[in-house]
């Protein structure tokens, strides 16, 4: 355990010191909160000025409303609950990118400085080492969602003074997704990034192939807007399951990669 | 310390260690000679545990390679080709780390101690990537060490440094090896490993002799004895050559050199012969061989 801590502040010591990984972990969850409570701040107005002139409830489709609106809320509270669930899907990008930025330096940046073998010759397991890895990664990007999340839902209470409408934008779907989709995104995302660190020796080109992981995060958050289908609870808990399947395989696949001889005679 | 039985390691096609056969003893400084891609990393990499042979059995320390890694691991330093250093990070943090990764009890005393003794300590809070090449190689050194290591791998320590830093680090060795330390020594520099090895293999995928820096200077070439003479001639040659005791006699301008096994008990023979002979001798000299030519000559003809 000791020593899966010494790797993951070690991590920390150096990515951090990487300008475009600071960035990444400080800017991102800032852009990702502003929106959503820019976009609460702005329906908030123009709601209230036309919500008496304008019948939105029949604008707005019931297999949306029966999904995101408890019993009442006016048609424009509706409306503005079904545009800030749009923006749930971008708060996962937060998950996705930060570890791939964390990861890409650091598995390249070893293999730039071949300061991987000296630290392989040490007693440590390839399995701490990894996992030492993994968490120096994953924590910031869970914790950077989670501080994001908890400055979305401050804004979100001192802007809304309706209850229910508060309820009903920070209710069980944002909570499984952040609680438990986020995590497992970062545990995706990370595996991910190592596997592609492992095959090329520019941090940036293996920043930019793993951020590929978050076009399927892209095409759902498209997907939603074009109304193709409603991220409900059902929906959001199959995406979890889904996740956990996909995690436990790249992890195998992670770790067969991340084995001593092959790190030293198969890395390029 | 070291044994090793019939190591072999082979990548696909490629065979990189063909069946080496080894056995250093405790204290002892053996030099590991060999061209780039002779497979001297690769042996290093078998006996610290980082990757498996795909036949033989080596023991390191006490400890089967392949069956307790981690002993092995816990107990020798290594200081890999390139020295691979955190370089955002302070040199006393690159310690710090590494003394932690080997649970080194009193990891600030330690890594202070090294620092000092590498002549680091006014650098330590400075950037391992401040670091000249020669800095950044003791650090190497020093993080090597931490864990007080009985056997230390050293894979080309002195290459690329200055004069000054090459000293230094060969100054260094020389004290691992007062404390009693097993040092496998990697090198391209024959004169480091003629002053510091007590024994030298030379090793191309295959070992191609051990021995002694001197024995190996003798063995490969015998030992050469030139004697000056006034006038030389072929005739003075021939009389030489029918002595049965020599390998070889050849004529150098006006001095005869003479290959034989033992030129102690030989030589006031040759010098009574020549004279015998009318030849007027000079004086009589032994002609060493560098350890390059016999490093030459070994790798040349495998």
């Amino acid at each position: 355990m000791n020593k899966i801590k010494t790797i993951i502040l070690k991590e920390w010591a150096e990515v951090f010191k990487n300008r475009m990984v600071i960035f990444t972990v400080a800017f991102l969850p800032l852009l990702m909160t502003a929106i959503p409570l820019g976009v609460i701040f702005g329906t908030h107005e123009s709601g209230s000025e036309t919500a008496s002139q304008t019948n939105l409830d029949a604008e707005m489709p019931s297999k949306l409303t029966n999904a995101m609106c408890p019993e009442g809320l006016t048609g424009a509270d509706c409306y503005q609950v079904f545009m800030v669930s749009q923006f749930m899907m971008m708060f996962m990008i937060i998950p996705v990118a930060i570890p791939v930025a964390i990861a890409a330096y650091s598995i390249v940046g070893e293999k730039i400085t071949r300061s991987l073998e000296p630290l392989l010759a040490t007693p440590i397991t390839t399995t701490e080492l990894l996992v030492g890895k993994c968490l120096a990664a994953i924590i910031p990007a869970v914790l950077a969602t989670y501080a994001a999340f908890g400055l979305f839902a401050l804004g979100s209470w001192i802007l809304i003074a309706d209850k229910i409408l508060l309820t009903a934008l920070l209710d069980v779907r944002w909570l499984i997704a952040i609680f438990v989709v986020g995590p497992l995104m970062a545990v995706l995302a990370v595996t991910f990034a190592f596997m592609v660190s492992s095959r090329v020796t520019d941090p940036r080109v293996a920043e930019q192939v793993s951020m590929v992981i978050i076009v399927p995060v892209l095409a759902g958050f498209f997907g939603q807007m074009a109304g193709l289908f409603v991220l409900n609870a059902t929906v959001i808990v199959w995406v979890a399951i889904v996740l956990l399947a996909l995690d436990a395989g790249l992890i195998y696949l992670a770790a067969k990669l991340f084995q001593r001889e092959h790190i030293l005679t198969r890395w390029k | 310390m070291i044994r090793t039985e019939n190591l072999t390691k082979r990548f696909k096609e490629t065979l990189a260690v063909d069946s080496l056969s080894l056995d250093i003893r405790e204290g002892e400084v053996f030099g590991f000679l060999g061209p780039n891609g002779a497979g001297k990393t690769t042996t290093v990499r078998m006996l610290t545990s980082l990757i498996g042979p795909t036949s033989g059995a080596a023991t390191v320390a006490g400890f089967p390679i392949g069956q307790r890694d981690t002993d092995i691991r816990r107990n020798v330093g290594v200081l890999t080709e390139t020295p691979g250093m955190y370089d955002n990070l302070s040199a006393e943090y690159n310690l710090r780390i590494f003394a932690d990764l080997y649970e080194v009890r009193d990891a600030t005393g330690q890594v202070e101690k090294y620092l000092k003794m590498l002549d680091l300590y006014d650098r330590r809070l400075d950037s391992a990537g401040t670091f000249s090449k020669g800095m950044k190689q003791k650090l190497a050194i020093a993080r090597a060490l931490l864990h007080e290591p009985r056997i230390i791998f050293l894979d080309e320590p002195t290459a690329g440094l200055d004069p000054e830093a090459a000293h230094l680090v060969r100054e260094f060795i020389a004290e691992l090896k007062k404390e009693g330390r097993t040092i496998f020594l990697c090198t391209h520099n024959l004169d480091e490993a003629g002053r510091l090895c007590d024994r030298i293999g030379v090793f191309k995928t295959r070992l191609l002799v051990v021995d002694t820096p001197a024995n190996l200077r003798t063995s490969v070439f015998g030992r050469k004895v030139v004697f000056h003479l006034r006038a030389a001639d072929e005739k003075l040659a021939q009389v030489v050559r029918a002595l049965p005791f020599l390998r070889e006699v050849r004529l150098v301008d006006s001095k005869l050199l003479v290959i034989l096994e033992d030129p102690e008990t030989h030589n006031p023979e040759i010098v009574r012969l020549l004279v015998g002979a009318g030849a007027d001798v000079q004086f009589v000299g032994e002609l060493r061989h560098s350890l390059e030519d016999v490093y030459l000559q070994l790798v040349k003809a495998a």
